[in-house]
């Protein structure tokens, strides 16, 4: 009871990362607040799905294994959260900030009247004193996030309602084994106990899973713009620039809400996070929201016509200038140098 | 079926995409005053798929519903010069500080209010927040079936819809049927265009307030003109119960607010010319950073 939950998603068999990023963290959590690692898997053909799940920390696993499980549903799914919630009552409950998690979760907040926070980019223990009330909270969860175009980082908790629920993107945390032979006790759910038969009434006609061809996430270097960058032409630059060093070429939100890049190339809050070996700045003036998706990158290079761009701040080598002027003489160098 | 009963769900949101240096007072708190208010981004990509089902069953009705301050009346006129057919503006201070728990609340009351509705459709998320959890937390409250992230409305039918959704690594073709609530993608098209004789006539659509700011007689305003009149809903006009709404109602509570403040690094500061260039790539070769 009152144990720490992670809502685990499922595709094609696997334990989605962003899932496994979560269950490192909750397990992080459950040690600090003294109390079990919970987890559930639902879909179909789960039978050893323990596996990859129970060595992350994972002292009980409840499986929903049903046919009409998979592909994730909203309304199924809800209902076998929901209904679980009500009898484990999990004091924190935390899901991917993905299709799935942001589906699913908000829809469990407003049946379990319980708070939830989109997008941590932190997740902390804490207590807290309601000075209106004269009581203290302790051990509350700080879901911590950047807000309002990324000037100010908020602290949010739900002091009264349980569980206090947060989604979190995938790459924020950082994934880890805690030991491959944990003993995890498997409870197998009674689906037809926590579903209905009328939650069934979405017919999917069809569905096209590709992962994305871009990947930026895992790229070691990555050369990012911003819209400072000033144009789409002004951008192939950058994949110049990318292409002879190995990398892969990001981008602020403002670039692609400007067209410059695609959605799949966004990094920061509300895109991917990264955390290459060197990351390459580019008319990037550096909002909290961006900061947040890249500022554990080993070496930052910042080129900006504004010497006060924000950026500068967290770089190891700030440029001041254009873009368009520095990138070729950058290449121009590595080749010169490499050899 | 031949008409069907929309409401579009819709947002006056600051512009945090043009946050200038200004933005901030000096105690840290945000200057809204500065910033721009615009009708939610995704919230015109939700009212376009609206006048798409109304542009193929001409007598569908769409509604806008939206909840915050009286100047918030500006996006039902906005929704109204493109195509809409009417709107009503919730607001009340008894739904300040509300987080997306207790919207959803007031919202999901007004809705049950207003009766008989086909579709809802919202946009995904708002940018001031973007949490994304106002529609499927309204679906919840009306017990209804949500559909996120919709690209596509592919072919509604009776009572039944079919819509294309736009995943993270993929797309999905579902079909359900109605009543439900949709949330529309960004992806989708963009919204069309304010219509000039729409505008011209519905930037006199005014609430009650409105009239009775700008003109000591309105009633003959308001009577004569029932089409022009923007329904404006407080708290009494649905029903509430005052532990669900605004702060009160809220289970997330703000701990606190830090402005941002950079702590600097030991940046190296070089110029643009060739040589500070090279050095820096011949450094980063050399720590194999590179090559």
């Amino acid at each position: 009871m009152n144990n720490v939950f992670v809502y685990c998603e499922i595709e094609e068999g696997h334990v989605a990362d962003v899932s496994q990023e979560l269950l490192t963290k909750g397990r992080s959590l459950a040690n600090e607040l003294n109390c079990k690692l919970e987890a559930i898997a639902v879909g179909h053909n789960l039978d050893s799905i323990g596996e990859q799940i129970i060595p992350y920390g994972v002292d009980t696993l409840y499986i929903a294994d049903d046919s009409r499980l998979y592909p994730y549903q909203t309304l199924p799914h809800t209902s076998i959260v929901v209904n679980l919630f009500k009898e484990t009552k999990p004091q924190i409950a935390l899901m991917g900030a993905s299709s799935i998690g942001r589906d699913l979760g908000p829809r469990v907040s407003s049946a379990l009247h319980s708070g939830l926070t989109a997008d941590c980019t932190s997740l902390v223990i804490g207590d807290h004193f309601d000075k209106k009330q004269d009581k203290n909270y302790e051990n509350l969860l700080y879901q911590i996030r950047p807000a309002f175009g990324g000037n100010i980082i908020a602290t949010i908790i739900n002091p009264d309602c349980r569980p206090q629920m947060a989604t979190v993107r995938e790459g924020v945390m950082k994934k880890e084994v805690l030991d491959p032979k944990y003993k995890g006790k498997i409870v197998k759910m009674d689906v037809a106990k926590y579903v209905n038969d009328e939650d069934f009434v979405v017919e999917i006609i069809e569905r096209h899973m590709e992962q994305s061809k871009v990947n930026v996430k895992g790229a070691p270097i990555i050369v990012a713009g911003g819209y400072g960058v000033g144009s789409k032409e002004n951008f192939k630059l950058l994949y110049d620039l990318a292409e002879v060093l190995g990398g892969e070429v990001g981008a602020s939100r403002a670039a692609v809400d400007s067209g410059y890049a695609g959605h799949e190339r966004q990094i920061g809050q509300t895109g991917i996070t990264v955390r290459p070996k060197l990351y390459i700045a580019c008319g990037i003036s550096g909002q909290i929201q961006h900061r947040a998706g890249m500022e554990e990158s080993a070496q930052i290079i910042a080129i900006n016509t504004d010497p006060e761009a924000p950026i500068n701040a967290i770089a190891d080598y700030v440029i001041t200038g254009d873009v368009a002027e520095i990138i070729p003489k950058m290449i121009k160098y590595y080749k010169k140098n490499s050899k | 079926m031949k008409a069907y009963n929309i409401i579009v769900l819709a947002k006056q949101v600051p512009d945090t995409r043009n946050v200038g240096k200004d933005a901030m007072k000096a105690d840290g708190t945000i200057n809204r005053a500065v910033l721009a208010a615009i009708f939610n981004p995704e919230d015109l990509n939700a009212l376009e798929q609206a006048l798409r089902i109304k542009d193929e069953f001409p007598e569908s009705k769409i509604n806008i519903l939206t909840m915050g301050p009286g100047r918030a009346a500006d996006i039902i006129r906005e929704g109204l010069y493109r195509g809409a057919d009417g709107g009503i503006l919730l607001t009340d201070r008894a739904f300040a500080g509300s987080d997306t728990l207790a919207t959803s609340y007031a919202i999901g009351q007004a809705l049950k209010k207003m009766g008989n509705i086909d579709i809802i459709i919202a946009g995904r998320q708002a940018i001031d927040g973007d949490t994304a959890q106002v529609g499927p937390q309204v679906a919840e409250k009306l017990n209804l079936l949500q559909i996120t992230y919709v690209e596509e409305i592919i072919e509604l039918k009776d009572k039944s819809i079919t819509v294309k959704r736009r995943l993270e690594n993929g797309v999905e073709t579902v079909k359900c049927p109605l009543p439900l609530v949709i949330t529309v993608n960004g992806s989708a098209p963009d919204c069309r265009a304010r219509n000039a004789k729409r505008l011209m006539k519905y930037k006199h659509a005014k609430t009650v307030t409105e009239l009775q700011k700008e003109n000591e007689d309105y009633t003959h305003l308001y009577n004569d003109r029932p089409d022009l009149n923007i329904q404006e809903w407080t708290v009494n006009d649905i029903e509430t119960e005052a532990s669900q709404l605004g702060l009160t109602g809220s289970p997330t509570k703000v701990k606190s607010i830090e402005n941002v403040v950079l702590q600097a690094k030991d940046s190296k500061v070089i110029s643009s010319s060739d040589s500070d260039i090279e050095e820096m790539m011949v450094e980063l070769l050399q720590s194999h950073t590179i090559g």
